[in-house]
């Protein structure tokens, strides 16, 4: 087993625990980390398919990597807006949920003063 | 087993540890952090792997910012966890979930253990022209030349996060400044750091992005430190942050994504292509497009971890 695989199982390891995650977890927080931990996964299977093509003198192939690099950068901002969305639903409703109830305005929160 | 399969081992199980921490965690502050950590390890693995680039990038974005946006919200919601915690969801549906995870695993494992052969790769077509875009690092040739959409792109994926976190503001608010959180006390070693850190940060930052034409390194990286010393400054509150209606805040973030753009188009007059650089020019127009890139995206990340406008714009 070379370590390439061993971390192309690690990367399938982590795609199963983050989606796991985000099936199981009921707070949208919880759902975001999660799901990062699920891309984190994906990110890290590519990795490895970039490690065997090694070729040309380089350690990898960069073309993947380049892809890995973009990916986070787009990862973070999607995980950004999304915990700007939760925020203000906490804002809006003092809670944080997903359930289908309209949740009660418990804390008072922005949307409680108008 | 040789020594080095042996480490290789070692650290995929503490990600996995830390991963499954992460997932199981009562807390969610303690899962952020976590995650942060996870971030970190996950940092080695990728220079394992022999990718630095994505390391350096994965370090700081992908556990740094990330996690400074995720801690921010876990202190923010921490009334609402004991509520939500009673959704949790019956059992059946958790095994449910644990079989169809374990099926993703064992479909992904396998795609692991019997991959193509030989192993497909663009290497050698990336070594090729890297001599005429006088440009050592491959990854860096990659996001700037090869496929320079992608990274224009992304830029643009960026800014319309930053839309659309900041339009979820509350109109009396908009064009006001951030609030960003502080921990109660913020004397003694948080502003020690803030002022002692950040000139070595912004050097660090430099040299990262003029080191990446030749080595791992480039614009993404640097900027993820200039947002990372920026942030420290606005935490430690020996400053405040922008109010984001100014013309200097906007002209910044649009700054990058517009010289990229303008460099792509006057590709179409010069070499004849959309991003294409005409030959002999190609290292410094990519070094030109990455500086104006690092002030943007530094810009782009502070302003995303501060978040949305909560004070009313100052006449």
């Amino acid at each position: 087993m070379t370590a390439a695989t061993l971390y192309g199982l690690c990367g399938a390891a982590l795609v199963g625990l983050g989606l796991y995650g985000t099936i199981v977890h009921p707070q949208p927080l919880r759902k975001i980390l999660s799901f990062n931990l699920l891309g984190a996964g994906v990110f890290l299977q590519f990795g490895v398919i970039a490690r065997r093509g090694a070729a040309a003198g380089m350690g990898g192939d960069p073309v993947p990597q380049a892809m890995v690099i973009t990916g986070i950068v787009v990862a973070f901002s999607a995980t950004a807006l999304a915990v700007a969305l939760v925020l203000r639903l906490f804002q809006e409703t003092g809670g944080a949920t997903l359930g289908t109830d309209p949740p009660a305005r418990q804390y008072g929160g922005e949307g409680a003063g108008r | 087993m040789s020594v080095a399969l042996a480490l290789d081992a070692g650290l995929a199980l503490l990600v996995l540890c830390v991963a499954v921490w992460t997932i199981g965690a009562g807390p969610t502050f303690a899962a952020v952090v976590g995650f942060v950590a996870f971030g970190l390890l996950l940092a080695l693995v990728w220079v394992r792997l022999a990718a630095v680039d994505v390391a350096l990038t994965e370090a700081a974005i992908g556990s740094g910012v990330t996690g400074a946006v995720l801690i921010a919200a876990a202190a923010r919601l921490r009334l609402t966890e004991a509520p939500s915690a009673a959704e949790r969801p019956s059992a059946t549906l958790r095994l449910a979930a644990v079989v169809l995870c374990v099926l993703v695993f064992a479909g992904l494992a396998g795609l692991v253990l019997y991959p193509a052969n030989p192993a497909p790769t663009l290497a050698p077509a990336a070594a090729v022209h890297l001599p005429e875009l006088d440009v050592g690092n491959a990854v860096t040739a990659v996001l700037l030349a090869y496929r320079s959409v992608d990274t224009l792109l992304e830029k643009v994926v960026l800014l319309l996060a930053l839309v659309g976190v900041w339009s979820l503001a509350p109109d009396r608010f908009w064009g006001g400044a951030p609030g960003i959180l502080r921990p109660a006390r913020t004397d003694g070693a948080l502003v020690l750091l803030g002022r002692l850190l950040p000139p070595i940060g912004i050097v660090v930052g430099v040299y990262i992005l003029w080191v990446g034409a030749i080595a791992p390194g480039g614009a993404f990286q640097a900027g993820a430190i200039l947002a990372a010393m920026w942030l420290l400054v606005m935490i430690a509150g020996l400053r405040d942050p922008p109010e984001i209606g100014h013309r200097w805040v906007r002209l910044l973030l649009v700054a990058g994504p517009a010289v990229f753009l303008a460099v792509g188009l006057a590709g179409f007059a010069l070499p004849g292509g959309f991003l294409s650089y005409p030959a002999g020019h190609a290292k410094p127009l990519i070094i030109a497009i990455e500086a104006v890139l690092t002030l943007s995206i530094a810009v782009i990340l502070g302003l995303l971890v501060a978040g949305p406008p909560e004070r009313e714009r100052r006449r």
